[in-house]
């Protein structure tokens, strides 16, 4: 699965949204940006949150911001100035926004013209979409091709979802231009196998029941997501983790392979992993 | 509260500590920029461009600047190509290198 280099870039751009706030959005869309930029596909991810932006303190490049997504969309630099290149991984860029701008800095067309310039360069264009489903939200996912749909197994996240999905099928460039549909599949986030079984907490089929979508990927709850988010590490750069192993398997799924069983079921942890709190 | 020199209180992870760090700095930044009026970046690099064109001919695409931002010292790195002279004598290995500091 490796990109050649002289070979046409793929240009697909993804869309990681939710709706709800808090349901894993952003370390979501840097895991699946890490992931595809392991397989060495060329790939860069787009920070949507305009004024409250985040994905570079997840992504750990916070002190290197020079200039912006809304620079670009406004002329003030070049998309190559405002191109952040990770430090751990020579495959994966971040573009980042504007702290300090609001959400009417975002232009249809400016969106459309920085995505199109990606598309040339590179094979994963992730889009981070902010919550809510405001003009942020509606522009990032605007011109995706797929859609990937964060959900906790939680009663307003669930209901939150249905309300973006019904927006991915009708008010995209796709969906009113071509009448085609983008491809959204859930990723269900914060899945605790114990409280399912204690019949504390919805299960997958659950979800899929009301959403009515196909699943991409269960992320079980771990304590490894802090601390990654600690350090400025994209999950699956840092220590495997279940979390970790869960968006390789969602990321595989992205690619179209065939991956076995969605949930690693959490072991309890051992003596000696109690003692010292070892990371689930 | 401690109990033979071992304090009862759960020890801070190293992660935790990272955390705290990178949140001061950041936020030191972000409050103190926000005083000063957003987004200087841009016409900073608008005025510098314009200086060096008075002397020599520069495309916008030949500029890169890169920040480094630290608890107490911050570098902004400007690295313009100048285009050699001419086709004869290439000096392009020889990048000038412009680096300025400033103190936040």
């Amino acid at each position: 699965m490796t990109q050649l280099k002289d070979k046409e870039p793929l240009g697909k751009v993804i869309v990681i949204t939710s709706g709800k706030g808090g349901v894993g959005k952003t370390t979501s869309a840097a895991a699946i940006a890490a992931a595809l930029a392991k397989r060495e596909f060329k790939t860069v991810v787009i920070d949507f949150d305009v004024g409250l932006r985040n994905l570079d303190m997840i992504m750990g490049c916070e002190r290197r911001v020079v200039f912006d997504f809304i620079n670009v969309i406004q002329g003030e630099a070049r998309l190559k100035q405002a191109l952040i290149r990770d430090k751990r991984l020579d495959t994966l860029w971040i573009l980042p926004t504007s702290q300090t701008r609001d959400k009417d800095a975002l232009s249809k067309e400016g969106v459309e013209k920085v995505l199109n310039e990606l598309k040339e360069q590179f094979d994963y264009i992730i889009c981070d979409s902010p919550a809510g489903i405001e003009r942020g939200a509606q522009l990032a996912m605007y011109f995706a091709d797929e859609a990937v749909v964060v959900t906790n197994p939680e009663v307003s996240s669930v209901r939150d979802s249905d309300r973006v999905l019904g927006l991915l099928a009708s008010k995209t460039k796709r969906a009113e231009e071509e009448g085609a549909e983008v491809k959204a599949q859930v990723l269900v986030t914060r899945h605790d196998q114990r409280r399912i079984d204690a019949g504390e907490m919805m299960t997958i089929d659950d979800v899929l029941e009301i959403l009515a979508v196909p699943l991409l990927g269960v992320i079980p709850e771990s304590t490894a997501v802090l601390r990654a988010s600690n350090v400025g590490m994209p999950i699956v750069l840092d220590e495997p983790s279940a979390a970790s192993r869960g968006y390789e398997a969602a990321v595989a799924r992205l690619l179209g392979e065939e991956v076995d069983g969605h949930v690693e079921r959490a072991k309890k942890p051992g003596f000696f992993s109690r003692l010292f709190g070892a990371p689930a | 509260m401690s109990l033979f020199g071992f304090s009862l209180r759960p020890r801070r992870t190293k992660s935790a500590q990272t955390a705290k760090d990178r949140l001061q700095i950041l936020l030191a930044h972000e409050r103190s920029d926000g005083s000063k009026g957003p987004d200087y970046l841009p016409l900073l690099q608008a005025d510098i461009l314009a200086v060096i064109r008075k002397y020599m001919e520069i495309k916008e695409d030949e500029v890169d600047i890169q920040m480094e931002r630290n608890d107490d010292v911050s570098s902004l790195e400007i690295n313009i190509e100048i285009p050699s002279a001419g086709p004869e004598k290439p000096i392009a290995s020889a990048l000038p290198r412009k680096r300025a500091r400033s103190r936040c």
